[in-house]
């Protein structure tokens, strides 16, 4: 494998903006997301029920997945060493197949609390075309300096 | 006058707002196939989840992505006497059901992380209805919006996730 990014906090700036990260979802996409998430509810797979019964476009990403989606594009930017905190998102349209998915995160804050933890606020939209699905509120640890870790914090040095 | 929107709260969930209601253990094992498999579904090449030299020096070993937490918690989509079992989430479907209230949706999580989750680790879940709105009409219909939390710990007691959600279940309007 390629040397993983490593991201600390020197690195980054309040309005930073991360990469974009595109996608264009499949009836799969939605399908093995719902599978590794253990959400067997029929509007996750069953075309038929979600526009028949549930009166919706067609199936759509459920929201164990779509959470892991910003995590992992959260952490694409940050390498192994970033480790998500915190996570507030609100659904505001579905993802459907067929939809070109776009996450564009931009950093709203960077600090340090008095256990020397350096915490990292991003702001993540997830769009399909030109409708606004997601926001996605980010709090990510990252390390202070190449010899710290956010991972080996515990109990009182933890508190995001 | 206009008629009620809706029967009043009963007493029975009025009186359980900021109560416990279920507790629930992992019944599906946590182990790196998932892991994997979940990896897979968004694409997630992060070596902690693939590499285990990298995993051993960066977590101490191999750890799951936080937002796996609800995975651990489904039960198979079939098994041997699966009646009764525990749903995430199942104070929304009790609501639904007993509030008379068909349709739903979840317009708002907030997930905390603290000690990351291994393969092998055992979870507990415990679910609490944090609050309950009065009446109201979006929208979608008629409804009530309600705040459920739920707080994962593992066999050492340690927190490893603590959430809530907002649900509004409702009637849809009748034009």
């Amino acid at each position: 494998m390629s040397t993983p990014v490593r991201l600390t906090a020197g690195d980054v700036q309040k309005g930073d903006r991360l990469p974009e990260l595109a996608h264009d979802v499949t009836a799969t996409t939605v399908v093995l997301g719902a599978l590794a998430t253990r959400d067997w509810r029929p509007m996750h797979h069953d075309h038929d029920f979600a526009v028949n019964r549930n009166g919706t476009r067609d199936i759509f990403l459920n929201t164990p997945n779509q959470a892991h989606w910003f995590e992992r594009y959260v952490t694409d930017w940050t390498g192994p060493h970033g480790r998500v905190a915190r996570m507030i998102f609100n659904m505001q349209d579905s993802v459907y197949p067929g939809d070109h998915m776009i996450y564009r995160g931009t950093v709203s804050n960077v600090e340090t609390d008095d256990r020397g933890c350096c915490w990292v606020d991003v702001e993540v939209e997830l769009t399909a075309g030109d409708r606004l699905c997601t926001t996605c509120s980010v709090r990510v640890a990252l390390p202070s300096d190449a010899s710290d870790n956010p991972w080996k914090r515990r109990g009182e040095d933890w508190k995001p | 006058m206009d008629p009620p929107l809706l029967d009043p709260l009963p007493d029975e969930i009025a009186s359980r707002v900021g109560e416990v209601w279920y507790t629930d253990e992992t019944s599906f094992g946590i182990e790196r196939g998932h892991i994997e498999t979940g990896c897979a579904s968004v694409e997630n090449g992060n070596p902690l989840y693939w590499d285990e030299e990298v995993a051993q020096e960066i977590t101490g070993g191999a750890i799951a992505p936080a937002t796996m937490i609800s995975v651990w918690f489904r039960r198979h989509h079939w098994m041997p006497e699966m009646h009764d079992a525990l749903m995430p989430y199942q104070i929304h479907f009790d609501l639904k059901a007993r509030l008379e209230l068909p349709e739903a949706i979840m317009s708002h999580n907030l997930l905390e992380f603290g000690a990351p989750v291994r393969p092998g680790d055992r979870l507990r879940v415990s679910q609490s209805l944090v609050s309950i709105s009065e009446p109201k009409r979006t929208k979608l219909g008629i409804g009530r919006f309600w705040v459920i939390s739920q707080d994962f710990t593992n066999q050492d007691g340690e927190r490893v996730c603590w959430e809530t959600i907002t649900g509004y279940g409702y009637r849809r309007q009748v034009s």
